[in-house]
């Protein structure tokens, strides 16, 4: 919910950004709203992912329902990450192209970022499926519950950002995205990367550290 | 929805748009309360609901002294009991010592800095609408099956076992889950907005080393604000998730902890009361000097000793939980560290001391609540060091000893320090200085109320009675000291009452206020009481620390206070009501986008806890429109807009 707050002020305060004033940092308003709120945001997946390492292996006595090591398709899981980094280079390209006052670029590679997260998700809701087939649910065991919650919330911040994309892409269609304001593209960016590097400490931690 | 009718009552605009989506442009009446942007009404907004919900949660303390005055009491039932003392302790921390701290901060922190307003208004008006609506969503719990029992930290698995286990039966617990979480929301938003407005919103001259203390507390209560609300969301994320969907986070048969719980609770739990009382030691770093007539004694110490409290505050939470078990170690780190923090708590105390010392004191009611302050503090944190030692704290855990402790940190700390606040900033509020010798009663009847009710809890305490029971026997010692204490407690809301009837009072009969009627130091006494929308006609250029202070007076050759001659001194009331053409200020629009985005966050706390799809999809529906509406909506109208061309 946090985060599309500021995906609308950012969006609002971008309209007046031919009125900003300098500023005693010299980073914009906006900007340095963004920076603050995703530090908080790191202190909420680093609550998640602390328990997901504290709770590893903890309920070996009582462990029901399938462990990691027999679930896990690395091949695959590793071909949606790609694909979700890859949308911070395409996210990139969107700015540079409206900064440039390439508006059809613009629109291209908006719509690449989403099409491309969204990809990742439908990724995710794939492997959840596919993990619930096979037994693992939220309460089954301990890593039902850690790993659900984690990458679920990091699945909800990702559809947030999607829709965030679309919104932009929208606007742009009806001529409402100008070039002189360039931050309401610039400010989803700073999210999604953001977000992309999330998945990176998420999908070591969870995927590549090997469980016992 | 009147509130849409209103809207387009009064709005002339083109037809061609959906009126209500126009954009509201009242300065008057209830509806541009509703749609303000202006921090310094969201600011009355505030303090009047944290007013509110003082009263309420004072009411139900008053219930709980009344069940404990004699033994075997019967006034309330177990179960209305564990009610009230969790909805006393949520009340009064997240209902009222937080937004307590957003009233003066969003009043006074633009003015003294020398901004037109906060960098984000609506944002800022966001936080308002989610703290009304978020206390609001918990109280009404009391109505939708049961209001919130599990204490104010709400220890899991008590309160994160599956309703159907039947350990707190109700929806309690959840409701208090999902409201602290859209609670957090709004506070964390103000955090950020009140971060930016300081780091980037200062007039030219306002360095941070010449910010007023009480900016500088803001400061650090919204960084402590941004970093402890994340780990509390997680946890109370977790304790839903267990209770609503049987994940086993803080279920031990299945290999879960609630230790977890409760370092995730606590590391934001200590920097909470840190949050809480900073702005009390903000407020009383202002009153202090005007009341004596000396700059603060030592400014660049009390400034890195608030500062050293934030980051100390981050390494002190397991003192909470010493009686859990933690081992030596850890529990040997933690009373380090707890002793360690308070030596920046003490350097504050000797600096507020050293600023009186020698000073010309006038002993007018703000000043008598910072004494206060000062004094009752003080014990309470002579008590706080008390629980670093592991042993005796050991002892004391969860008897009414830690009652009385954190009861003089907050009640005679942060509660006293707010009153003198209201005193002392009254008159730039509202334009009147309220009457001084209710105030003084106020502030006696408060003194004695006070300690009459948590002194004996000390004794209490070490006599064992442990805090949370509903009832004692007779014949444990303890009837007198709780009888004292229910006396103190209907001492303390009688001098509530004299507070209110005073307010009452000073909007009638009031005098008028000068633009800076206590002789004071800092820039929001530069201009008219109440201020203009717009703040300073012209925005100060400042070039000391007490700026206005400087612009009054100056020292002759031996030291001493002489005022500016006249000619030289900047005539304050002239300059508080020059003239200035309206238009030449650009102000942020009055917005409804806020509120309709804030409406969203119960529509969706109801779907989480009763589990109603429809409420949820309707909840977003409301978000996103809020949302959208937010996002293309300018923050400022364009001219031609405003005028109807």
């Amino acid at each position: 919910m946090a985060q599309a707050v500021v995906a609308a002020e950012s969006g609002a305060v971008a309209h007046a950004a031919h009125e900003e004033h300098t500023t005693n940092t010299g980073v914009s308003n906006p900007k340095l709203a963004m920076w603050l709120f995703l530090s908080s945001e790191a202190l909420l997946f680093g609550a998640f992912i602390s328990t997901y390492f504290l709770y590893r292996g903890r309920d070996a006595q009582f462990r029901k329902g399938p462990t990691p090591d027999k679930m896990f398709n690395i091949p695959f899981t590793s071909v949606t990450s790609f694909i979700l980094l890859m949308s911070s280079l395409t996210m990139v390209l969107a700015l540079a192209a409206i900064q440039r006052g390439d508006h059809r670029r613009l629109r291209i590679w908006l719509l690449a970022t989403a099409l491309f997260g969204a990809t990742f998700v439908g990724g995710q809701v794939f492997e959840f499926t596919e993990f619930y087939r096979q037994g693992l649910t939220l309460s089954s065991n301990m890593f039902g519950t850690t790993f659900f919650v984690l990458t679920g919330l990091h699945g909800v911040h990702v559809t947030v950002g999607i829709i965030w994309l679309l919104l932009l892409y929208g606007r742009s269609m009806q001529n409402r995205l100008p070039t002189e304001k360039s931050l309401a593209v610039e400010m989803a960016g700073l999210y999604w990367h953001y977000v992309d590097i999330v998945w990176i400490f998420i999908f070591f931690a969870v995927y590549l550290i090997p469980q016992h | 929805m009147t509130t849409v009718e209103d809207a387009t009552a009064v709005v002339h605009a083109p037809t061609r748009k959906i009126r209500i989506l126009e954009r509201p442009k009242e300065t008057t009446g209830w509806f541009s309360w509703v749609t303000t942007v202006d921090h310094k009404k969201i600011a009355i907004m505030y303090g009047t609901l944290a007013v509110f919900f003082f009263v309420v949660g004072g009411i139900e303390a008053l219930f709980i002294r009344l069940q404990l005055a004699q033994p075997n009491g019967t006034i309330l039932t177990a179960a209305r009991y564990n009610e009230f003392f969790t909805m006393h302790g949520t009340t009064m921390v997240f209902l009222v010592g937080m937004p307590i701290a957003a009233a003066f901060g969003n009043y006074l922190m633009p003015l003294m800095i020398g901004a037109r307003d906060v960098a984000f208004p609506r944002l800022n008006m966001l936080g308002f609408w989610v703290f009304a609506f978020g206390g609001f969503f918990l109280y009404s719990s009391f109505a939708l099956g049961g209001a919130p029992d599990g204490g104010w930290f709400g220890y899991a698995p008590l309160t994160s076992t599956p309703l159907a286990q039947g350990y707190l039966p109700g929806r309690g617990p959840d409701f208090w889950a999902v409201g602290l979480i859209m609670l957090g929301i709004g506070s964390v938003a103000t955090a950020v907005n009140f971060l930016v407005t300081i780091l980037n919103m200062r007039a030219p001259g306002m360095t941070m080393m010449r910010m007023p203390v009480f900016v500088w507390m803001m400061l650090v209560i919204a960084f402590l604000t941004l970093f402890a609300m994340p780990p509390v969301t997680a946890a109370l994320i977790m304790v839903f998730m267990d209770r609503n969907f049987h994940t086993n986070f803080f279920n031990a048969a299945a290999g879960g902890d609630p230790l977890m719980y409760q370092n995730l609770f606590w590391i934001f739990g200590h920097p909470e009361v840190y949050i809480l009382i900073l702005p009390g030691m903000g407020i009383v770093s202002e009153i202090l000097p005007v009341f004596s007539r000396k700059p603060l004694f030592g400014y660049a110490i009390v400034v890195f000793s608030g500062i050293a409290i934030g980051f100390l505050g981050w390494g002190v939470w397991a003192h909470h939980m010493f009686a859990s078990g933690l081992g030596p170690v850890a529990v040997s780190a933690f009373g380090l560290s707890t002793m360690l923090i308070a030596i920046p708590t003490g350097v504050k105390i000797f600096n507020w001391l050293g600023t009186v010392w020698g000073g010309a004191v006038r002993l007018r009611s703000p000043m008598l609540f910072a004494l206060g302050f000062i004094a009752q503090f003080t014990i309470g944190g002579l008590s706080g060091v008390m629980h670093s030692i592991v042993p005796s704290d050991t002892q004391q855990t969860d008897t009414y000893f830690v009652v009385a402790h954190f009861h003089y940190v907050l009640f005679g700390g942060l509660i006293f320090a707010v009153f003198g606040g209201f005193y002392y900033w009254w008159p730039k509020f509202f334009g009147r200085i309220m009457n001084e010798p209710m105030a003084k009663l106020h502030f006696w009847l408060m003194v004695i109320g006070f300690n009459l009710t948590f002194f004996p809890m000390h004794f209490l305490g070490f006599e064992g009675q442990p805090r949370r029971t509903y009832t004692y026997p007779t014949g444990m010692g303890w009837d007198t000291m709780n009888l004292l204490a229910t006396i103190g407690a209907f001492i303390i809301a009688l001098s509530v009452l004299v507070f209110l009837v005073n307010v009452i009072y000073t909007s009638r009969r009031g005098p008028k206020a000068t633009a800076d009627p206590w002789d004071a130091r800092t820039l929001e006494w530069s201009t008219s009481s109440p201020p203009p929308a717009y703040n300073f006609a012209h925005v100060p250029v400042v070039t000391h620390r007490d700026d206005l202070w400087h612009r009054k007076y100056t020292e002759d050759d031996e030291g001493r206070l002489v005022k500016l001659p006249a000619g030289a001194a900047v005539d304050i009331e002239d300059e508080a009501h020059a003239p200035v053409d309206p238009h030449s200020i650009h102000m942020p629009s009055p917005s409804i986008w806020p509120m309709i985005f804030a409406l969203a966050l119960p529509i969706l706390g109801y779907g989480f806890v009763f589990k109603n799809y429809f409420l949820l999809a309707a909840g977003v529906v409301v978000a996103l429109f809020g949302l959208n509406g937010w996002a293309i909506e300018p923050s400022t109208e364009p001219e031609h807009a405003e005028e109807g061309h």
